[in-house]
C-alpha cells in the first residue's frame, strides 16, 4: 500500500520539533532576545505562500480577490523578514567580549 | 524548475534555519548563524519565484510590495531603541499571524493556485490545515496586538478579568472545532470567515487577563503560536521549508515559555489563566509603615562602593524604563579604574522578555563575559561587598525563600541579602509587580537610594 505524502510531511514536522527542542536548549540565555527576533524573522518564510497567492491572478488581472490577500501578506512578511534579520544583526553586533589589553 | 528540485532547495533552506538557531549557542557564532538564516530566506524566496515561473505584470508588483515591506522593516530595525525590543517583537509576531491568515484566505478563495482543488471542493486535509493555520494565525495576531498595547503602555498593564472569563474562552475554543467540522462537510465560505472572526476574539480574550510582568511568558507563548501558524500553512502548501520553520519556532517559543514560568515558579496554566497581582495587592501592604528603612544619597553609596573590593550589579525592568544602562556602564568603568571587581547578575525573568537585560547591557558595551545568570552567580553574593540593585525588586525578595504564605514562595531569587551591604535604587517603597513588600528594604545592611535610576547612577559616578 502506498504511503500518503502527508505522512512524510508529518514525519518532518515531528522530527523538527525534536531538533528544535535540543537546538533551543543549547542557546545561551543571554541570547534569548535575539533568539526571539530571529525565530520571528524565519517564521516569515510564510512569504513563499504569499508569493504563490499573489501570482495566482491571470495575466489579464493582476489584482483578483485572492491575489490581493497575497500582496498584503507579502508586505507583512517582508516587514518581518527585513526587520527581524536586521534587528537581530544589530543586537548581535553589540555582544562583545572583554578587551584583553585592559 | 522541477517540483522535486525545488523541494530539495526548500529542505536546504530549512536546514539553514536550524543552523541559524544553532549559531545562537554562543555570541561568537551567532552572527554567522544570522547569515545562515538570511541565506535560507533568500533561497526559499528565489525558489518560489522560479517555481511559479510567472514573470508577468504580477511579478513586478510582487517586487514592489516586497520592497515596500522591506524598507518599512529595515527602517524600524535601525530606528528602534533597544529598550523597546519587547514591543517590537510583539508587533512582529502580530504581522506573522496576520500574514498566515491572509495566505489561508487566499488559498481558500483560489485553491487552484495551490493545487488544493477547486472552490467549494477543496481537499479535506487541506481544508482542515487551512482552518488550523488561519485560526492559530488569527489568535497570534490579536493576542500580539494586545501584548503590544500593554507593553507600549497604551493599554494598562493591569490584568482585566471578569466573571466566567475562562468558561467563555473554553466555549469559544470548542466553537472553533465545531465550526471547522461543519466547514469540512459544507465547504461554506461563511463558516470560514466566522472561524477567523472567533479566533481573533479568542486571541484578544486570552491576553487581556495577563498582567504586565507576566509579559515574558506571553511574548514567548505568542512566539510559539506564530510558529504553529506557519507550520499549519506549511502543511496546506505542502512546503517543507515552512513546516521545518514552523516546528522550530513553535518549539523554541514553547521552551522559552517554560524557562520563563520556571523563573517565576509558576505553572504555565496559572499564567495563562491570569489575574495574578490584582488580588494579592492588599495582603502585603498592611504593616509596612512601622518598619524602619535606612535611606541614603549618592555620596553614601559612592563611599560604600569605593571601599568595596567586589560589587555585583542586579539590573531589572526599572533600569530599562529609566534608560540607565549607559550611565550604569560609566559608573562601572569608574569602579574598575579603582580596581574593584564588578559583575552583573541577571534573573531569568528580569525585564519584559527573555534576555531583555542582556541586550541592554550589551548595548551599553558591557562585555558579555561579565554578565552572569542566576545559577552561575548566586553563590558569589556571600563573598561580595556590595550588591547594587537597580530597577529590580521581586527577583531579590528573600521572602520567596522564607515565607511559605507568600505568593512568590519557591520562586528562584538572587541571594542579594547575603552581601555585606545592599544598595537599592528605587523611586519609592511601593511594592513590586507581585504586590508584596520586599523584606530586603528593611534589612540592617540595606541602604535605600530613592531616586530615578539614571540620575542616581550618574550622581554616584560623580561622587566616586
Amino acid at each position: 500500500m502506498e504511503i500518503d505524502p502527508f505522512i512524510f510531511r508529518l514525519s518532518i514536522f515531528i522530527l523538527t520539533i525534536f531538533v528544535g527542542y535540543y537546538v533551543v536548549w543549547s542557546v545561551t540565555p543571554s541570547l534569548h532576545t535575539p533568539l526571539m527576533s530571529v525565530t520571528n524573522a524565519i517564521s516569515s518564510v510564510i512569504i513563499v505562500g504569499a508569493i504563490i497567492a499573489a501570482l495566482s491572478g491571470n495575466d489579464g488581472a493582476v489584482f483578483t480577490s485572492s491575489s490581493i490577500f497575497g500582496f498584503l501578506a507579502i508586505i507583512l512578511a517582508a516587514v518581518n523578514i527585513f526587520g527581524g534579520f536586521l534587528v537581530t544583526q544589530r543586537m548581535l553586533a553589540m555582544y562583545k567580549k572583554k578587551k584583553k589589553d585592559k | 524548475m522541477s517540483a522535486n528540485f525545488s523541494a530539495i532547495l526548500y529542505l536546504i533552506s530549512g536546514v539553514l534555519f536550524i543552523l541559524a538557531l544553532r549559531g545562537l549557542s554562543s555570541p561568537e557564532t551567532s552572527r554567522q548563524g544570522n547569515l545562515f538564516g538570511i541565506l535560507g530566506m533568500i533561497i526559499a524566496v528565489t525558489v518560489t519565484f522560479l517555481s511559479v515561473g510567472n514573470f508577468t505584470a504580477g511579478f513586478i508588483y510582487v517586487l514592489i510590495f516586497l520592497a515596500i515591506g522591506g524598507s518599512i522593516g529595515a527602517f524600524i530595525a535601525y530606528r528602534i531603541p533597544m529598550t523597546a525590543m519587547p514591543e517590537l517583537v510583539a508587533g512582529f509576531h502580530s504581522l506573522v499571524g496576520l500574514a498566515a491568515v491572509f495566505v489561508a484566505i487566499s488559498a481558500f478563495i483560489n485553491p487552484q493556485a495551490f493545487n488544493l482543488g477547486t472552490p467549494g471542493n477543496i481537499k479535506l486535509a487541506s481544508l482542515i490545515e487551512m482552518a488550523i493555520g488561519a485560526a492559530v494565525g488569527a489568535i497570534t495576531f490579536s493576542g500580539s496586538i494586545i501584548a503590544f498595547l500593554k507593553l507600549q503602555g497604551i493599554m494598562s498593564g493591569a490584568p482585566i478579568t471578569f466573571k466566567g472569563q475562562h468558561i467563555l474562552n473554553a466555549l469559544l475554543l470548542i466553537l472553533i472545532f465545531i465550526l471547522t467540522f461543519y466547514l469540512c462537510s459544507t465547504q461554506s465560505s461563511h463558516l470560514f470567515w466566522i472561524i477567523i472572526a472567533v479566533s481573533f476574539l479568542i486571541g484578544f480574550l486570552i491576553i487581556i487577563p495577563i498582567g504586565g510582568a507576566d509579559m515574558p511568558v506571553v511574548i514567548s507563548m505568542l512566539n510559539s503560536y506564530s510558529g504553529w501558524a506557519a507550520a499549519g500553512i506549511g502543511f496546506t502548501l505542502e512546503n517543507t521549508a515552512l513546516i521545518i520553520t514552523g516546528a522550530l519556532v513553535g518549539s523554541s517559543g514553547a521552551i522559552l515559555s517554560y524557562i520563563m514560568c520556571k523563573g517565576m515558579n509558576r505553572s504555565f496554566f496559572s499564567v495563562i489563566l491570569g489575574g495574578f497581582g490584582a488580588t494579592e495587592q492588599s495582603a502585603g501592604t498592611q504593616n509596612k509603615e512601622q518598619k524602619p528603612v535606612k535611606s541614603g544619597n549618592a555620596d553614601d553609596a559612592a563611599f560604600l562602593m569605593k571601599n568595596a573590593s567586589s560589587v555585583i550589579i542586579v539590573p531589572g525592568y526599572g533600569m530599562a524604563v529609566a534608560q540607565a544602562q549607559h550611565a550604569l556602564r560609566e559608573m562601572v568603568d569608574t569602579l574598575k579604574k579603582n580596581d574593584i571587581k564588578v559583575s552583573y547578575a541577571i534573573h531569568p525573568v528580569a525585564g519584559r522578555m527573555p534576555g531583555h537585560m542582556n541586550v541592554l547591557l550589551a548595548e551599553a558595551n558591557v562585555p558579555y563575559d561579565e554578565v552572569f545568570e542566576l545559577e552561575e552567580i548566586n553563590n558569589d553574593f556571600a563573598n561580595a561587598d556590595v550588591a547594587f540593585v537597580i530597577g529590580a525588586n521581586d527577583v531579590t525578595n528573600p521572602v520567596a525563600k522564607t515565607d511559605p504564605q507568600s505568593p512568590i514562595y519557591g520562586m528562584p531569587v538572587l541571594d542579594v541579602e547575603k552581601c555585606k551591604s545592599v544598595l537599592f535604587v528605587k523611586r519609592s517603597l511601593s511594592p513590586g509587580y507581585a504586590g508584596i513588600d520586599n523584606d530586603l528594604f528593611y534589612k540592617e545592611n540595606t541602604l535605600m537610594l530613592f531616586a530615578d535610576a539614571k540620575k542616581m547612577t550618574e550622581d554616584i559616578t560623580k561622587n566616586l
